[in-house]
């Protein structure tokens, strides 16, 4: 792993959140300074700002890109109790030559009375939905019907938690088998108060999101939460930061009946306390292979199971408190810092070629001097 | 299995506070990392506000690499397609072959690689070419010596001939060292000369070293025949011949008997006066103190292992390979501290043990590829499922999957990719749907390749969804031609709905239509929406007026209000077409078809004098529709008139 580029964000405090847009090829940032700016990556793969605008009166906790389905969209929220949602719209031309582009606001959500601590969009399959949660513990989902109109959002579903909310995760399952599911976690630090993550699932009978599941041995508070990708299995993966990490598997029983929700069978499928302390951030990768978190200890670590679905951490980024030297740099490559006895060859290897197939000319290293075999001890991504 | 433990690497990151927070995003191939506070504390504070872009490894961004990953891309398939249930006795030299293949690939990537390091100028990227070489070199090693063990499980007899070639094929800066002594002035005063001499015989080429020794014997004229002794004992050495005729029994009893004679000139002192043919007949004998010596001319353990079954156990089974393996490993190593990484691999591959072999190259080596295809083929080669029942294919389908998503992340390569995961039976399909979706649709070009693999492997959601982003993009871009065209692939009927709209909100503002050719050859896609339906049949209208057809056109301006096709919001516009070809000369609207005109314009007019007063329309505006509506009750008025005339008139 190494650092390709740095930016500098500018914002004039703290980033809270920082959220890719679904190709990759655009990017959110959110902060205390009020402030959203949106990127978009150049050919050349620099960063550029193109648009930075005040959204809230408060500071602006997460932000979040809806599927490019149904245009250029961001939600945000913040601790001035409201979610927003932007649309960008197609400027003038000379804008474009500019770099720059419109956001307009299209809608602000004011049903908390507390601060708004998570905003997501639904799965896509499920139309244009964004759901909220906030420290009052209710979560809210809204829809546009009509997604020509985002100025037009419509309440439809208002859950409460009874617990202050940090974080919601939608499982990404579009299989029919799954009815639309989230998961809600509560930061509220008293044990005593029992689970503190809680799984809902859609009841097509009622209409309506009915309790399935609290994870009752979670009791410390929840940080955040993330489903991974379902990869057409039965059962789901969900991803807690606590006091430490755990990842959990919910397999849905048999039994449970087909007008109540369903029951799950909550497995621990790996538990970490290498941040020390609490927990913040938990994230997965496309296909769910690595699981990302960051705690107090300053550290972001990457989780990998093996093919044996035994989990291992495989990388550790960390601030080391060094100066930045040049913006937006040449990669340094990790591999010319760790191999330790490099020599540099600057001999021919022996000219001669090597045959494509079938017989091959001998391979001389170099002689004066020698290029061996060596291996210089990398990632463990195995 | 004995667990490798290695540290997680870590990784710096600059200019954020050692133990401050990080925040992270992942992106399709790095992630993003930033400076923050998690816990709400009172005191807001600026921090760092940098955002770091931080990549798995360069090796894909590598221009030489990528050759790597194309060509065997290539053997990968090749390899795909042999056939389950040919012989093992015919599959095997496939085997063999396409493994060469792979070899080959990575030794023209590696002196592609040392030539770069030569020609470049910057030193630390010479030191990185440097480096890699020494890494495909390890790779290479590892990969030939697997291919000698498993694909090719020579036995005993053959085994030692391949091991041979396999250390020749490594150490073969002898041959350079040979040329340098050979092209000086005087090649038997060469300093190297003995240097060379020895290193042919450790590696049992003793047809090199019989010539090099003529030359000094030439300059020695006293020690002729000692120098004829040693020749002689050189040439008498026997090989095993796997072609030949000879068992490896009659072999082992001429090689015994030779063994004897040579011991026999050691015993009688024939090369006492001369420390080099003794050290070589030493050699010969396979004496351990003696081959210790020669250390630096072996360079490695493994070549020690290789000369020291040369000349003691020429008819080594693969069984007994691992006892010789470890034991040289010991007494090579004795002064160095810990093996490395490549020493416990080539171990391990001298143990059979595949899976410690897979599993600890995937721990040393910073990327999947190497893994990946030596596992596909050794799976193949069906040596997975032999040594551990329980996850054989599993294990070839982790590794494939792991390096196909690398590849996914970079621009050009992830299309090498799909193969790969069409190869994995099991989540292939998941990974390459999850995947490819989020290959950014640049341009109209990449979303139709992209849209292209998705059709032939029936991903129907993945190209609903690629159609509906490009609709989407280029309707807020107001193309409404390419938006109308990518829903219509979608099969979106609520968006063609929206975009007909607009196509006919266009032409309601301008009077002309815009992207004629699309809408003129909807054919059977216009039955996605009635609203693409009334699109297309009402621009066939405009033809039919167009090309003068009138009584055809009138017919069908009709039936698109009678049979409900267009939206009642339209049918004043429709009326107002009818205009003109109730003012022709000619009779056009039969008195049936003005009937019905007239029952369409009454519909309209009620309900529009139901709705009309509660809006507070201009006047103006509201005249101009009155004023419509009275041409039309007079032009309809005026043809029914002429139409009864006609119809009640017989033709002469």
């Amino acid at each position: 792993m190494f650092v390709a580029r740095s930016i500098a964000a500018d914002h004039k405090d703290l980033i809270h959140d920082v959220s890719y847009d679904f190709h990759g090829r655009r990017m959110a940032t959110c902060s205390s300074d009020q402030s959203v700016k949106v990127w978009d990556k150049s050919e050349n793969g620099e960063w550029h700002c193109t648009a930075s605008w005040k959204t809230h009166s408060g500071s602006v906790w997460r932000v979040t890109w809806a599927h490019p389905e149904f245009g250029q969209v961001l939600a945000s929220c913040s601790f001035d109790r409201t979610a927003a949602v932007w649309e960008e719209i197609v400027g003038e031309s000379n804008d474009k030559q500019r770099g720059l582009s419109h956001w307009i606001k299209r809608t602000t959500l004011v049903d908390s009375r507390t601060s708004v601590t998570d905003v997501k969009f639904a799965p896509k399959h499920m139309g244009l939905m964004l759901t909220t949660c906030s420290a009052d513990g209710v979560v809210r989902i809204y829809e546009a019907p009509d997604v020509m109109n985002l100025s037009q959002w419509s309440l439809q579903h208002e859950i409460s938690c009874k617990l202050s909310c940090s974080c919601i995760s939608w499982n990404p399952s579009s299989s029919r088998a799954h009815p639309p599911m989230f998961a809600v976690g509560s930061d509220d630090s008293n044990v005593a108060c029992g689970g503190k993550v809680q799984i809902y699932e859609y009841n097509e009978n009622t209409r309506k999101y009915g309790k399935a599941e609290t994870l009752m041995t979670v009791t410390d508070a929840v940080h955040d939460i993330a489903f991974a990708p379902n990869l057409g299995r039965s059962f789901h993966v969900l991803a807690i930061a606590t006091k430490d990490v755990r990842i959990f598997k919910l397999v849905p029983r048999k039994e449970s009946s087909s007008s109540g929700p369903t029951k799950f069978e909550v497995q621990i499928v790996a538990q970490f306390d290498n941040h020390n302390s609490q927990v913040w951030r938990v994230s997965w990768n496309i296909t769910s292979t690595l699981l990302a978190s960051s705690g107090d200890d300053g550290c972001v670590r990457l989780w990998k199971a093996n093919y044996m679905y035994n989990w291992k951490c495989t990388g550790i980024l960390k601030g080391d408190g060094s100066p930045l030297t040049g913006l937006s740099g040449q990669p340094t490559a990790m591999s010319t810092v760790v191999g330790s006895s490099v020599q540099t060859s600057q001999n021919a290897l022996n000219g001669m070629s090597a045959g494509r197939i079938g017989k091959r000319a001998p391979f001389a290293p170099p002689l004066r001097q020698l290029t061996s075999p060596k291996i210089y001890q990398h990632p463990a991504y195995y | 299995m004995e667990e490798v433990d290695v540290d997680p690497p870590i990784t710096n990151i600059p200019a954020v506070g050692d133990g401050k927070h990080m925040g992270f995003a992942w992106g399709p191939g790095d992630i993003l990392v930033y400076e923050t506070q998690h816990k709400a504390s009172g005191t807001s504070r600026s921090g760092s506000s940098f955002i770091h872009e931080v990549r798995k490894d360069e090796d894909i961004y590598s221009p030489i690499l990528r050759k790597l990953f194309n060509e065997s891309h290539h053997i990968f398939v090749g390899l795909q397609t042999i056939k389950e249930d040919l012989p093992s006795k015919t599959k095997k030299p496939q085997f063999v072959s396409i493994s060469k293949n792979y070899r080959s690939v990575i030794r023209a990537c590696m002196e592609e690689l040392q030539q770069a390091a030569i020609s470049t100028k910057d030193a630390e990227e010479a030191t990185r070419y440097g480096n890699q070489v020494s890494i495909l070199l390890a790779t290479e090693l590892i990969w030939n010596l697997c291919e000698v063990l498993f694909i090719d499980a020579a036995p005993a007899g053959s085994l030692l001939l391949h091991l041979l070639d396999w250390v020749r094929l490594h150490k073969a800066d002898v041959y350079e060292k040979a040329r340098e002594v050979l092209q000086s002035e005087s090649p038997a005063e060469h300093k190297d000369f003995w240097d060379v001499v020895v290193s042919y015989v450790l590696q049992g080429k003793l047809e090199e070293a019989r010539q090099m020794l003529t030359k000094q014997a030439n300059r020695q004229p006293a020690a002729k025949n000692m120098y004829k002794l040693m020749d002689s004992l050189l040439s008498k050495m026997p090989f095993y011949n796997p072609a030949g005729t000879q068992t490896l029994t009659e072999f082992d009893v001429k090689w015994r008997h030779w063994h004897e004679e040579v011991d026999r000139c050691l015993q009688d002192n024939s090369f006492a006066s001369n420390h080099h043919l003794e050290l070589i007949c030493k050699i010969l004998l396979g004496d351990e103190d003696t081959l210790l010596e020669c250390k630096e001319l072996l360079s490695t353990w493994y070549h020690f292992l290789v000369t020291r079954l040369l000349f003691c156990h020429p008819t080594v089974k693969p069984t007994e390979l691992h006892y010789y393996a470890q034991s040289c490993l010991t007494m090579f190593l004795d002064l160095r501290s810990a093996p490395e990484a490549l020493d416990s691999i080539l171990l391990a591959a001298f143990e059979f043990d595949i899976h410690q072999v897979i599993k600890d190259c995937s721990i040393a080596l910073n990327n999947w590829w190497f893994v990946a295809h030596l596992t596909d083929l050794l799976d193949h080669c069906k040596l997975l499922q032999s040594h551990n029942l329980h996850f054989g294919s599993n294990l070839r389908e982790f590794l494939l999957l792991e390096y196909a998503s690398g590849l996914f992340t970079h621009h050009s390569l992830w299309q090498l990719a799909v193969d790969y995961f069409d190869h994995c039976p099991e989540f292939g399909r998941v990974y390459l749907e999850l995947q490819i979706e989020r290959v950014p649709l640049d341009t109209e070009r990449k979303a139709l390749k992209v849209l292209r693999i998705c059709e032939q492997r029936q991903m129907s959601e993945q190209v609903r969804s690629i159609c509906k982003i490009m609709a989407m993009r280029a309707l807020r871009n107001n193309r409404l031609g390419s938006a109308l065209s990518w829903s219509i692939r979608a099969k979106d009927a609520a968006f063609a709905t929206l975009i007909s709209e607009r196509f006919l909100q266009d032409y309601c503002a301008n009077g002309t239509f815009s992207d004629l050719d699309l809408i003129d050859n909807l054919g059977p896609a216009m039955l996605l929406s009635d609203r693409l339906t009334f699109l297309g049949k009402y621009r066939e209208f405009h033809k039919l007026y167009g090309e003068k057809r009138f009584s055809e056109a009138a017919k069908l301006l009709l039936s698109l209000m009678t049979a409900k096709i267009a939206p009642r919001s339209f049918w004043m516009t429709l009326l107002t077409d009818a205009l003109p070809l109730l003012e022709q000369k000619e009779v056009i609207f039969s008195a049936e078809q003005t009937y019905e005109l007239m029952f369409c314009l009454g519909e309209l007019t009620s309900s529009m004098s139901t709705t009309a007063p509660g809006t507070d329309r201009p006047m103006q505006e509201e005249d101009i529709e009155q004023t419509k509506v009275e041409l039309l009750r007079l032009a309809l008025a005026r043809n029914l008139a002429m139409a009864i005339v006609k119809e009640g008139t017989i033709e002469t």
